[in-house]
């Protein structure tokens, strides 16, 4: 990642990840990347984390926290259960 | 999310002082609230409270949203504003470093250049990398991570992420290039100390 080529892949990454650049700019990346390894190293690690943090889990309410919450805002009444 | 319509119709019963709709609009947002309050506060009893202020605070509010954003961008808006305000109080030396937000200038060079795609998909189903993966999220400064959690793991669109945090599109997405490479760097140094076990 030394060179001013792996600089402009840099500040172009989240578009180019995205598919927001030019069929230009995506065939300029793209040679660069055949190029060299370590932005393809960065480009293929960065797909992965995106897709790992996708697939985390939603974190939820707990059962009793749904309950202080409906309390505090004075809907008890209309607190059905899940 | 529920459509814009539906949320439309429930503002307007909002503003009627209508009791179940306040009930509704509990339930229909309540789970992304306590996400993002969650992300941002690292702690549960934390978040449990935000939520409760944030919903007092919008449904005092109700009358002085003019709906230009979407309910649930206005309600995110103020969960962000009372976890901050939490996060302000217990850590201060935390919260709001300024950093360079123009595009490409002072962005960190990446320094893990590992390839560690190819690991077994168990490595990265295992709880013990989801755990790694939720340290990294709470280790992004503050104002990434919100950035983070709304465009990313809410799913709101980086207009929607600008108005809740009230900062430029153009901010948004140099906030979230830089999560998204903090996240990577911490991660590859995780997943390629597991390739070396492994080989």
């Amino acid at each position: 990642m030394a060179t001013a080529r792996c600089q402009h892949l840099l500040e172009n990454m989240p578009n180019y990840l995205d598919g927001a650049v030019s069929a230009e700019l995506c065939a300029e990346i793209e040679r660069h990347l055949d190029g060299c390894a370590d932005c393809r190293v960065v480009v293929d690690t960065l797909r992965q984390t995106i897709s790992l943090y996708h697939e985390l889990p939603q974190p939820e309410l707990s059962p009793e926290a749904r309950l202080r919450l409906y309390k505090s805002l004075d809907l008890s009444e209309f607190l059905t259960s899940k | 999310m529920l459509s814009e319509d539906s949320d439309r119709v429930l503002v307007e019963r909002l503003h009627r002082g209508d009791k179940a709709a306040c009930a509704e609009c509990v339930e229909r947002h309540s789970p992304g609230v306590y996400r993002v309050a969650l992300r941002l506060t690292g702690n549960e009893a934390e978040a449990e409270d935000v939520v409760q202020e944030t919903f007092l605070s919008a449904f005092k509010a109700i009358d002085r949203f003019e709906g230009r954003s979407g309910l649930a961008t206005w309600l995110y808006r103020i969960a962000h504003n009372a976890a901050l305000m939490r996060l302000r109080r217990v850590r201060p030396d935390q919260v709001s470093v300024d950093d360079e937000e123009v595009l490409g200038e002072g962005l960190p060079v990446p320094t893990q250049l590992h390839d560690w795609c190819c690991l077994p998909e168990r490595d990265f189903e295992s709880s013990e990398a989801r755990a790694e993966m939720e340290r990294a999220i709470k280790a992004l400064p503050e104002k990434l991570r919100a950035v983070f959690v709304m465009r990313e793991l809410e799913g709101l669109s980086t207009e929607e992420t600008a108005e809740a945090l009230d900062v430029s599109i153009d901010v948004v997405k140099v906030r979230l290039h830089r999560a998204r490479l903090q996240l990577r760097e911490r991660l590859s140094a995780y997943f390629t100390e597991l390739a070396r076990a492994e080989a």
